[in-house]
């Protein structure tokens, strides 16, 4: 699958978000709220992706429950719109368990399995029966039939089958999870296991109905703006690929919201490069074979959760957002912080540092431009208070925060980076073997990115890849050297 | 033979409802159809401002025809239908 597909899913999850935004700034939220899917499906219109109506809108409501930051698994199929808004209004602090999985739109995936198509052709050679090491295929009435009790799905049979008869069913959201977090259970709906689950988000990108939801935190956010509370925004260097304006025309924009400032993210990044360059030198001298990155958090959250041998060889720097937000809080205790995100990961970050309050992806922050009728494109341009370098606004793209490190280090330190990009099941087979041998032989800089192509593949991203990398790309191009940047 | 003009909306809306993903266009249809077609982007063509038709971005217009929740294939399918009468 390429980077940021179209997907019609986005489309729904986006308008809902808008109206969602647009019910809590009008007259009466709770009960804009439960109108949501009946405003979307009128009486009478067109019924584009289920049974009927009715289905439809239930779908609809499910999916504004994940709007209100509320998880939908645990809403009361009689509870209006109208209470869980009142609920989401009223409650202190965003939920934890960053996803929520719309059960409604999950029984139509049939378990994964190996599954034998009228293709096969009973032949001779049989070498799926020889090729299956649990007995489990067996040729009847001319036709190989597999015994679901034996099948392991290994899918072996498919593999050798000549007329590749054998398919291998899978369940799209169970593919894509590189650390078994998701799977149905026995009644066919997909459950998250949040023991295991690292917030990749590569469940939510894979789900062809759009079932698995981010629990937004925009209802509040807007409350706390409406309570007069000062929330600065903490803006991640992939933002600068997503709208269609420049990067000052993005802080106006973003101000015009309501925020009391905007800041980069790459503020922290050019302290993470520093620090992280330091440690690696350090490292390196101290005779250890390999140091990964740690600025990714859904790579921070599977060593965590996962492969716990690799903590001694994860560099103990912190993340851009970390150095950001502890910068923002040392400088101005009183406000609120709310990282800018383009994926789910930081949202588990977000939970474990106090000193980020909220997070908002780039899909609702969409939607909050459309909800104001914000043209970002016509926007001002406000400059940002402090001047980042153009390696720190390139870790968002593949590479990048191995190259940042390069770039403080003199030519005879210089790190042979080895790159992982983008979070599957053989980069973790790789990296639990680099953990077990202590040494990776590709190189003694891991750069670990969950996402394909970095920040900019982000599964909360708006912008189609290329066109995002482009634009981010020449705000790198124009940013001064580090060096020039920080103190060393 | 006049040209088709193509523009694709990249206002606010409708890039965050999907025209991200048709800025491919001004790269297919140059190579596709030479110069019979003139494409690009286009700040807000005001279509989304009306009455919550911003359901219903993003917005392509082909000559005057206006092409309502874009893809790739409905515009290329509408240049097609235009090349053809």
């Amino acid at each position: 699958m390429t980077i940021n597909t179209p997907k019609q899913t986005s489309h729904l999850k986006r308008e809902i978000l808008v109206r969602l935004i647009r019910s809590y700034l009008g007259e009466n939220f709770e009960e804009s709220t439960r109108l949501i899917p009946y405003d979307m499906r009128p009486k009478g219109s067109e019924v584009p992706y289920r049974c009927c109506i009715h289905k439809e809108r239930a779908i609809l409501r499910d999916r504004t429950i994940a709007g209100l930051g509320l998880s939908i698994e645990d809403a009361d199929d009689s509870e209006l719109l109208s209470s869980l808004a009142k609920k989401a209004e009223q409650r202190q602090a965003p939920e934890s368990n960053p996803l929520t999985v719309l059960h409604t739109a999950c029984q139509g995936c049939v378990p994964s399995r190996i599954y034998v198509t009228d293709l096969c052709q009973g032949c001779v050679a049989r070498p799926c029966e020889s090729a299956c090491k649990f007995g489990a295929i067996k040729v009847e009435n001319g036709r190989s039939v597999i015994d679901p009790a034996k099948c392991k799905n290994c899918g072996m049979c498919a593999q050798v089958c000549p007329y590749q008869a054998i398919a291998k069913i899978i369940v799209p959201c169970e593919n894509a999870c590189p650390v078994g977090a998701i799977a149905k259970d026995e009644n066919g709906l997909a459950q998250i296991d949040f023991e295991k689950c690292i917030s990749c988000g590569k469940c939510v990108a894979a789900c062809p109905f759009g079932a698995v939801h981010e629990k937004s935190q925009i209802i509040d956010i807007l409350k706390s703006i409406k309570n007069g509370e000062k929330l600065v925004a903490m803006v991640a260097p992939a933002i600068f690929g997503q709208l269609p304006c420049s990067p000052k025309q993005l802080k106006q924009a973003i101000l015009s919201l309501g925020f009391a400032d905007v800041v980069e993210v790459a503020e922290g990044a050019d302290i993470t490069t520093k620090n992280e360059a330091a440690e690696f030198k350090e490292r390196m001298e101290d005779g250890q074979k390999f140091m990964t990155t740690s600025c990714c958090a859904g790579y921070n959250e599977l060593v965590d959760k996962h492969i716990p041998e690799l903590k001694p060889f994860r560099s103990e720097t912190k993340t851009p957002a970390y150095y950001t937000s502890e910068l923002i809080k040392k400088e101005t205790p009183e406000v609120k912080t709310v990282f800018f995100s383009p994926c789910v990961a930081k949202r588990r970050e977000a939970f474990q540092n106090p000193n980020i309050d909220y997070v908002l992806n780039y899909e609702e922050l969409g939607a909050w431009f459309i909800a104001l009728n914000v043209q970002v494109a016509n926007c001002e341009e406000s400059e940002f208070r402090k001047e980042s370098s153009a390696q720190a606004r390139n870790f968002a793209v593949i590479g990048g925060v191995a190259g940042a490190v390069n770039s403080l280090l003199e030519d005879e330190e210089k790190a042979q980076a080895y790159i992982i990009d983008g979070l599957n099941k053989q980069a973790i087979r790789d990296l639990k073997k680099f953990a077990k041998n202590g040494v990776c032989e590709l190189g003694n800089l891991i750069e670990v990115m969950a996402c394909t192509g970095g920040c900019l593949g982000g599964s909360s991203t708006v912008n189609a890849y290329k066109p995002a990398l482009k634009q981010l790309t020449a705000y790198v191009n124009e940013s001064p050297e580090i060096k020039n940047v920080i103190k060393q | 033979m006049e040209k088709i003009s193509v523009k694709v909306c990249l206002g606010t809306t409708c890039f965050v409802m999907g025209s991200a993903n048709l800025q491919e266009l001004i790269d297919i249809v140059p190579q596709k159809y030479g110069d019979k077609v003139d494409v690009s982007g286009v700040p807000c063509l005001g279509l989304c401002a009306t009455d919550w038709e911003f359901s219903k971005a993003p917005y392509v217009k082909v000559d005057n025809d206006i092409i309502k929740e874009a893809t790739v294939e409905k515009v290329i399918s509408a240049i097609d239908a235009k090349l053809a009468k």
